[in-house]
């Protein structure tokens, strides 16, 4: 089963000779097989020593300098001279070992690429304190995602052990392509996916750990800067101010920080908004709060508790005016729920949940509350734009009216306006004059200066202003139709028609 | 039976007023300042031109050989392009079949969002409803200046006592 042949040798002895670790002597042999990586440590470790003692035994006739070959490296390459006192003591700790295989309750050497990464934190021990972190943050959960980040001068020990392996393999005539060898975090899934599995009891992917590694110091560095400059660099000047082979560090790099989080769940549903001071997002002004409350908050804050989730986002289709109620089947909305503990809730639970938020308060009311997913949120947008919407306004008059003044608005159909960005949202919105429909009308006389006037728009119609007017940025309005001045005292939407999330029987 | 509801104007604006623009006695003009900072100029009650038997002629809102305030176009919602005002800057010029000619300016720093079209073919509407349909154009302060923006400007109030002040001393 193990994973190197005949043709591997001398590529693996050169890697083991500055302090490769058996994982990373796979990877640059390009191994490509999960399972070797998946040995233990110290098995494989003897496995390569085996490997290689017959190497020497059979090749040492071929070999000038075989005894040891380490030195063949340091005297064919007179650049990397300046890194032999680092290196020393690796070499004789590295030689001790190489001839006593045997001692093996010894911790081993780190590897100069991986910096450990393939040794210790592949390692049982590390596994459970990840499992740990996970399971004291008692996440519900079916499946994991494991994402890891890995200090940015891996990539330079990494691109040093390229180029050594492609001075070695270009001996042999060979020109190996960067793509043949297993990259460091790909080998270490392979190695950490099955045990972790193993301890969580769930199979990888849906879940995310994230796992952020480093090495003594905070690299200065961004990723990106490091990867770029490697692409960038000649080999000659590469070598001249990296030691190539890289030099052996004393302690492995060690995890910095482990984080946790759970995929967001969303949960939709209809709200009704009954009153006339309540804005649907916080009002605030100048950091100073308006309103004590929102349609948001008073949906949110239960589901927040429940969910146990670190925050939500809120959206709507649309959105009414702090005056403005929504009654009828009211207006669909989702929240994002980020990084919840909980998330299996039975249609029971979720009916117990929409009742708790219809407890709390007489402000708004909910219905269809509903676990849905991501992707059909997109569903409730759509309809933003498209859909129509009926609204109830209570209109008054300057001039006063009779029945008879009003009924001609009842015949009125598909009425086109032509709307100036109100100069209420001039502030935030593009200038623009939008063509708008008023498909239906219908009027409820009152008194000589009042009547109801009930309409079925085009979404985006805004309807204040076809009312009043908006200093005549309105054409036509209520007033030009009239023949009067015309002000809205009150508006209701009465029916924003979008037929998602489904209706539910509660 | 009249709504005691306070009108659009009185409902989402303020008023400031700035009397005898340029020196001109009696030429005060009104800026309706919206909570969002946009700004409305408009004529005052006093103005001139809306006094009874003041007939209007022509508004033109070409106020030099080279700028119109016709051409001015903003884009985006963060409203490029848009002609800058200084406090007395000018925005149109009105004249009367008497052969009176005035100058509305500005009266606020700020970025032209648009002039009021509707009056060049209806100029009466200026005159029966100056604070509505009838404003003259829309100004969007900056954002770090549009709180003393109305420093130079009167209060309703102090507005009000100028009135009465001029009307004492004509009368």
């Amino acid at each position: 089963m193990f994973a190197l042949t005949e043709k591997d040798r001398p590529l693996a002895q050169m890697l083991l000779d500055f302090g490769a670790c058996p994982r990373c002597i796979l990877r640059f042999c390009g191994a490509g097989l999960q399972t070797p990586y998946r040995c233990p440590h110290k098995e494989l470790l003897s496995e390569v020593h085996t490997f290689l003692k017959n190497n020497k035994e059979e090749e040492g006739r071929c070999c000038e300098t075989a005894d040891p070959p380490y030195k063949r490296i340091r005297l064919q390459d007179p650049e990397v001279a300046e890194g032999l006192n680092q290196n020393g003591s690796l070499q004789s700790s590295l030689m001790e070992s190489s001839e006593n295989v045997a001692c093996e309750n010894s911790p081993p050497n780190v590897c100069s690429v991986c910096l450990g990464i393939l040794q210790e934190s592949c390692e049982r021990d590390f596994v459970k304190k990840v499992c740990q972190k996970v399971n004291s943050a008692e996440y519900q959960f079916t499946s994991f995602v494991f994402s890891v980040s890995f200090p940015p001068q891996l990539s330079v020990r990494e691109h040093a052990a390229w180029l050594l392996v492609k001075q070695e393999m270009g001996k042999q005539g060979l020109s190996p392509a960067k793509e043949d060898i297993v990259q460091l975090k790909e080998a270490y899934k392979w190695i950490i996916h099955p045990l972790l599995s193993e301890e969580l009891s769930v199979p990888a992917d849906g879940k995310v750990v994230d796992a952020n590694f480093n090495f003594i110091l905070q690299s200065v560095f961004t990723r990106m800067a490091v990867i770029k400059a490697l692409e960038k660099i000649k080999e000659e000047d590469f070598r001249k101010h990296f030691p190539c082979p890289p030099t052996s560090p004393k302690t492995p790099c060690a995890a910095l920080e482990i984080q946790c989080t759970n995929g967001a769940i969303f949960v939709a549903g209809r709200y009704n908004k009954y009153s006339r001071d309540l804005p649907q997002t916080p009002w605030i002004i100048d950091g100073e709060r308006k309103l004590e409350s929102s349609v948001e908050e008073l949906i949110s804050e239960p589901l927040v508790t429940v969910f146990k989730v670190d925050s939500f986002n809120f959206s709507s289709s649309g959105r009414e005016d702090v005056d403005v109620r929504t009654l009828g089947n009211g207006r669909p909305f989702a929240v994002e729920l980020v990084n919840p503990r909980r998330v299996h809730f039975a249609t029971e639970e979720m009916k117990e949940l929409q009742q708790t938020i219809n407890n709390s308060t007489d402000k708004i009311k909910v219905r269809d509350l509903q676990l849905v997913t991501r992707e059909a949120i997109g569903r409730m947008k759509e309809g933003e734009e498209e859909k129509t919407k009926t609204y109830s306004a209570l209109v008054w008059t300057e001039k006063a009216i009779q029945k008879g003044d009003i009924s001609f608005l009842d015949e009125m159909k598909e009425l086109k306006l032509d709307q100036k960005t109100p100069l209420r949202v001039l502030h935030r919105r593009p200038l623009a004059v939008r063509p708008r429909v008023i498909h239906t009308m219908q009027s409820a006389y009152i008194d000589e200066h009042h009547f109801r006037l009930h309409l079925k728009t085009q979404a985006g119609t805004y309807i204040k202003e076809f009312v009043h007017g908006d200093f005549g940025r309105t054409k036509p309005n209520m007033g030009s139709l009239l023949g009067t001045t015309a002000d809205i005292l009150e508006l209701d939407v009465e029916s924003v028609d979008v037929d998602w999330p489904p209706a539910l029987d509660n | 039976a009249v709504t005691m509801a306070p009108s659009v104007t009185e409902r989402y604006f303020t008023r400031w007023y700035k009397p005898d623009v340029k020196g001109n006695p009696c030429e005060d003009h009104c800026i309706l300042q919206h909570s969002n900072r946009i700004c409305v100029i408009t004529l005052a009650e006093a103005h001139p031109l809306l006094q009874n038997g003041k007939t209007i002629k022509s508004i033109n809102y070409q106020i030099s050989a080279n700028c119109s305030r016709l051409q001015n176009k903003v884009s985006g919602k963060s409203k490029r392009g848009a002609q800058f005002l200084t406090e007395l800057a000018p925005l149109c010029r009105i004249s009367c079949s008497d052969g009176d000619e005035y100058t509305i300016y500005s009266c606020i720093r700020g970025r032209l969002m648009e002039v009021n079209e509707s009056i060049l073919d209806n100029p009466s509407i200026l005159q029966d409803k100056p604070s509505t349909e009838g404003y003259i154009a829309v100004v969007l302060p900056k954002f770090e200046e549009s709180k003393g923006i109305t420093q130079g400007l009167l209060t309703q109030k102090e507005y009000q006592e100028v009135l009465l002040k001029r009307f004492n001393s004509t009368a």
